[in-house]
């Protein structure tokens, strides 16, 4: 029955294919689900929360604003812990085969999206055998969130714990995607409530039609959207893992547009003129993490050195390729409260050959840490850390490389007493400078299960982060992060190494795609030209 | 005949059991923690950590843990992804077809060239085609195919586009998978021109998976043949006055073939390590490149489960092959 | 390749027979001009390999900055400190190509050492015990044989840490099976024979008996399998090195600096194709001899 009900739904999909315009993204990896809450992968993300699901507040489009979404409007109470937020009406949920809606999105919906996250006891808790919410307790929400309400059929009220500047933010992330409790009934009914993470239905832009694991993810334009209608009629994914596949299938009209380009290809994209390319800096840091705790590291004025010792432009050109920004602060300059006063230390061995003898550190041994994989904002951890090995040798230092599998290199970066400067990165999730700066800085993250790897415990930097977070006044907010800047830039526990630009290679016939700062890829707004 | 194949499948069970072993050892000593990997650049408590780690059963005794594997297996359990959380049996039967597709595509193009290339050569021992076709199948033979498939990549795809770079078929085509197979399926369809494309996907990565059984199997070809053409009742019916065409096609051939089949059964292993290269460099959707992906991400129940998918796949058809070779040859069967 | 059958070689007993046999091995091998070509290729290789410091025009690991990506000396833009090109941080290719031939051999040569080694004690154990050593042993064998070696291989490595040593580990185990069912089949085809018999009643202990008695008399097939080892060592670890579970850059290993190169397959040609060359012309040279050892080696050929 199944079958023939694909089967029937394929003819139809394929006779309307001749005058239908198709929109093919080469993918770069396999969605690991279609529920956004269990998962943390981008590219998961995109599959799923970005194209059928919407969210209580969203990102404003190319932007880290917030912007109402299916919440139309909120109050927040003058304590800053209680949220309300009045729902918009008329929302139709989409359908399959298996799920026709009765009724229109509420603050039901609501509810279930969250609690099933939240509650260990919710009986959709683990409705797959297996299955956690990482994002949903990494972002620290069930200590955040006290208790959530509905005063009606339209109004939610969120009440938190303590306040918290960026939690209109956080609900702007995939992981609070809304989903339908009426399809879960369903599903439940049925049996089959894995169905959830295969054929998803949401309130967004696409519908779900189909996936063949590993090779292509179909959608079709939902009809009954409530906002702007997408302008194409299908949307495919055709996962494709290998940039330079990716890049030849660009070329090839296999797709109309691809993510992370190898930065060795940029060149040769530009010189395309069936392609174009968008670039943007990204909202991620690059760094060289000392161990702060460990002498000589633990003086700032060897750190000091060794940052003024290493050529940072050799590592943009040679690495990136050119495609990055070589990072003077923690936060990238697309970020708010970015602060651009500050002046980078200065490539000069030696003033740092100098400075180093009056810290009195001769013939220093060190290691260097090179991660095992790729990630956004480090194409090549280990020439990254080839480089910075030659040039330390110029100044007397003798680094020697090391490197881990990737799960050890994680957990074994985080031991105290770590031997070495560790190479690693962070992407922003929801753009709040605190994301950066509280995650990767301060004194609650230098311990177990944080993520400060240069262990550095500052308390006036910490203090000012706290300040921020609880502020609800962004200018004041912005003042606060521009101070704690100042303060890191004079301890330099880490060496910050650049932040990678984004490029987006697309082929000419495509107008409309809007870049995220937080390296989302959308696409109700892409248009192809005949 | 019947006692051949029983003890031939009794003398399986340790050897199966040895592999469940083998997979379940090995994928609990891999160092790299699965719940680290899900917390990734951020971290996990340590609370948090135990938590996750018992909801994945890794907190019990390895031997418990062992039998606890076993005791699903007999259940048909393979466990489930830690990444997409779905079962292992479903992912992989959604991802085997791609790989039988290919496998058999590549030992279709081998058998097919392969074969009469080593009659000939054997025919014309010394010949000019002898030379050139053995000295190409030893070139074959020690061609480092993850290079090989991106040079077709570059000159065929890149250069000349006169073939897909990756998947299985073009997206403009969409149909029902009734048996995952994209040739059959897109001939199922009946949509124009979506076999043919299936067929330009398929070719480049079959080619490349398709070299080094091509080289072995014209050797081995080439060999059985001088080796039977040498043997008394061949020289007999030559001698007899039995035109040439018919000596090879009705005594030597068909004797040659026994070992030639043996081989070609045995390039099964080939295929599968030579999947997990070709199916990398093609984004070929098959359980090479899963696997793969799955050791690279501490995937551990489908590392465990596809290892011994992957080893029980090889051994049945082992005894395929065993209990085929014993059917054309009795002197086997009754040793 | 297929198991080669149990071939006995004329008994060894004094040094003239040797020096005859010699003679004659070289007679059968000259006869194959692959062979000889493989033979001179494979000595080049090892000339290479031993004098790298003094042919290579750079440093292998030297990057010169001002030299990215420059192509091969005839291409325009190339220059002729660097014949071949540079790779993506300044190396000079043919450096990183010559340094790479050190490690394919030495790949090559501990591979099938450890498998030789390991394959022939247990195939002795296994041939000249019977029994259940021989049971468990060869079961053991079958389990490994069941796997894809390129598979097992892989997964032994993630085990034990990607790398140049553990990689190697990883396929040694991987072939000793091969070794092993060789060793055991001619141990005991051997067993049966009356010199073996004769030096038992001799009073030759079991030690004494299995490596000084049986073993020599096994080394035919042996050889040519650790020929055929050897090439498959070099092409497998290049294949690791490929998958990123090989030798770990900034090591010249050809499969990872293949891997490296991958990622300018459409920009710079000459750090995918040089590479792979390498390791074609080395794999391919080692077969040649191997094909040639085989045919001197073995009588059942020769005589057809």
């Amino acid at each position: 029955m199944k079958k023939l009900l694909v089967f029937a739904s394929a003819l139809a999909m394929s006779a309307a294919m001749a005058e239908a315009k198709t929109f093919v993204y080469c993918s770069e990896a396999s969605p690991e689900g279609f529920d956004p809450a269990p998962y943390t992968a981008g590219g998961t993300f995109d599959a799923s929360a970005h194209p059928v699901f919407n969210r209580l507040t969203e990102f404003k489009k190319g932007t880290t604003e917030v912007e109402p979404s299916l919440a139309e409007s909120w109050d927040v109470s003058a304590d800053g812990t209680e949220y309300t937020f009045h729902l918009r009406k008329g929302v139709k949920w989409q359908s399959n085969e298996k799920f026709t809606p009765t009724r229109d999105f509420n603050a039901d919906d609501v509810i279930f999206s969250y609690e099933r996250q939240g509650k260990a006891d919710h009986p959709w808790h683990q409705y797959i055998p297996g299955i956690t919410y990482e994002y949903y307790t990494s972002m620290a929400m069930p200590e955040l969130i006290k208790s959530i309400d509905k005063i009606d059929d339209y109004t939610v009220k969120f009440t938190l714990n303590q306040p918290e500047a960026p939690f209109l933010a956080n609900i702007a992330m995939p992981f609070a995607s809304i989903i339908s409790k009426e399809y879960a009934d369903v599903l439940e009914a049925a049996g089959t409530k894995e169905d959830m993470n295969n054929l998803p239905i949401g309130t967004g832009p696409f519908k779900f039609v189909a996936y063949q694991k590993d090779a292509v993810i179909r959608y079709q334009k939902n009809p009954d959207y409530w906002g702007t209608a997408p302008i194409v009629d299908d949307l495919v994914f055709a996962i494709t893992p290998d940039a330079a596949v990716r890049l030849q299938k660009l070329k090839a009209g296999e797709c109309h547009l691809m993510p992370y380009p190898a930065p060795a290809d940029i060149e040769a994209i530009k010189a395309d003129p069936n392609l174009k390319l968008d670039e943007q800096a990204g909202l991620n840091v690059g760094y060289l993490a000392y161990n702060t705790t460990v002498a000589p590291f633990d003086n700032p004025a060897v750190r000091k050195a060794l940052n003024m010792a290493i050529n940072k432009q050799a590592i943009v050109d040679a690495v990136f390729q050119g495609a990055a920004l070589p990072a003077k602060n923690p936060i990238p300059p697309t970020m708010w409260s970015y602060n651009d006063a500050i002046q980078d230390d200065p490539y000069d061995p030696e003033a740092a050959k100098k400075m180093l003898e009056e810290a009195g550190v001769a013939g220093l041994s060190m290691k260097i840490w090179a991660m095992p994989v790729q990630r956004p904002y480090m194409p090549n951890a280990r020439r990254t850390a080839e480089l910075m090995q030659e040039d330390l040798s110029k100044v007397g230092v003798n680094a020697e490389i090391v490197s881990y599998e990737w799960g050890e290199y994680l957990a074994k970066s985080m031991e105290p007493g770590r031997d070495g400067a560790v190479i690693l990165g962070w992407t922003g999730d929801n753009g709040d400078p605190d994301n950066f700066l509280s995650v990767l800085l301060s004194c609650d993250s230098a311990g177990e299960g944080g993520a400060n790897r240069a262990f550095w415990c500052n308390e006036d930097f910490s203090k000012l982060l706290k300040e921020a977070k609880t502020t609800a006044d962004p200018a004041t907010r912005t003042s606060l992060y521009e101070q704690a800047q100042v303060i890191f830039k004079d301890q330099a526990p880490w060496y910050t190494i650049a932040h990678s630009t984004q490029y987006v290679p697309m082929s000419n016939k495509v107008s409309g795609f809007v870049m995220s700062p937080l390296g989302d890829f959308t696409f109700d707004t892409v248009d192809i030209a005949e | 005949m019947v006692r051949f194949i029983l003890s031939k499948l009794l003398y399986l069970v340790p050897t199966f059991l040895g592999i469940t072993i083998i997979a379940f050892s090995f994928v609990r000593i891999l160092p790299g923690d699965p719940v680290l990997l899900m917390a990734g650049e951020r971290g996990v408590t340590p609370e948090r950590h135990a938590e996750l780690s018992a909801q994945l059963g890794y907190d019990k005794p390895v031997v418990m843990q062992y039998f606890d594997f076993l005791g699903r297996l007999m259940h048909g359990d393979f466990g489930n992804s830690l990444v997409t959380k779905k079962p292992v049996l479903t992912e992989f039967m959604a991802l085997f077809p791609a790989t039988v597709e290919l496998g058999l595509c590549a030992i279709i193009i081998a058998t097919l060239i392969g074969v009469p290339v080593g009659v000939l050569a054997a025919i014309k021992r010394g010949s000019w085609f002898d030379q050139i076709s053995m000295t190409t199948a030893l070139v074959g033979f020690s061609m480092p195919i993850f290079w090989w498939g991106l040079l077709l990549i570059i000159f065929f795809s890149g250069i000349l586009g006169w073939t897909p770079v990756s998947g299985r078929i073009s997206l403009l085509y969409f149909f029902p998978n009734v048996t995952g197979f994209m040739l059959i399926d897109s001939l199922l369809s009946g949509q124009k021109g979506a076999f043919t494309s299936a067929l330009s996907h398929l070719i480049l990565p079959s080619v490349v998976l398709a070299t080094i059984p091509l080289a072995v199997i014209a050797r081995q070809t080439r060999s059985a043949m001088l080796e039977v053409m040498g043997e008394d009742y061949v020289r007999t019916a030559r001698a007899k006055g039995m035109p040439p065409s018919r000596v090879i096609g009705v005594h030597a051939l068909r004797n040659a073939m026994i070992p030639v089949i043996t081989t070609i059964g045995l390039q099964i292993g080939v295929l599968m390590a030579g999947a997990i290269l070709t199916e990398t460099i093609f984004s070929w959707p098959g359980i090479g490149k899963w696997m793969i992906d799955s050791i690279a991400r501490r995937d551990y129940p489908v590392v465990q489960s596809g290892l011994l998918l992957i080893a029980a796949l090889v051994m049945v058809v082992n005894l395929l092959v065993d209990l085929t070779y014993g059917l054309i040859n009795p002197r086997i069967r009754n040793k | 390749m297929s198991d080669i059958a149990p071939t006995p070689v004329v008994r060894l007993s004094d040094a003239a027979i040797r020096r005859r046999m010699l003679a004659e091995f070289w007679f059968y091998f000259r006869q194959n001009r692959g062979a000889v070509a493989g033979l001179f290729v494979f000595i080049l290789l090892v000339l290479i390999a031993v004098f790298a410091p003094l042919l290579a025009p750079h440093d292998p690991t030297m990057q010169y900055r001002d030299a990215l990506l420059v192509p091969p000396a005839w291409q325009e833009g190339g220059r002729a400190a660097f014949p071949l090109g540079t790779d993506a941080v300044g190396r000079d290719m043919l450096s990183r190509l010559i340094y790479g031939a050190q490690y394919s051999l030495f790949i090559g040569i501990v591979v099938v050492a450890i498998a030789l080694i390991g394959g022939v004690i247990l195939g002795l154990l296994a041939g000249y015990f019977g029994g259940w050593v021989d049971t468990v042993i060869m079961r053991v064998m079958d389990v490994i044989l069941a796997f894809p070696s390129l598979l097992l291989a892989l997964v032994l490595v993630a085990v034990l840490g990607p790398g140049l040593t553990n990689a190697m580990i990883a396929i040694a185990i991987v072939y000793q099976p091969h070794f092993a069912r060789l060793t055991r089949a001619a141990v005991m085809s051997e067993m049966k024979r009356e010199y073996v018999t004769a030096a038992r009643v001799a009073g030759a202990g079991n030690l004494r008996l299995m490596f000084k008695t049986i073993l020599p008399n096994c080394l035919a097939p042996l050889i040519v399998q650790a020929t055929l080892s050897f090439s498959s060592a070099v092409l497998d670890s290049a294949a690791l090195g490929f998958l990123g579970m090989g030798a770990q850059p900034p090591a010249p290993e050809w499969g990872t600096m293949l891997a490296e190169a991958r990622e300018f397959i459409l920009r710079a040609w000459w750090v995918v194709t040089f590479p792979g060359l390498a390791i074609l012309i080395s794999v391919l040279a080692i077969n040649l001899m191997g094909d040639g050892l085989r045919d001197a080696l073995d009588p059942k050929l020769k005589r057809s």
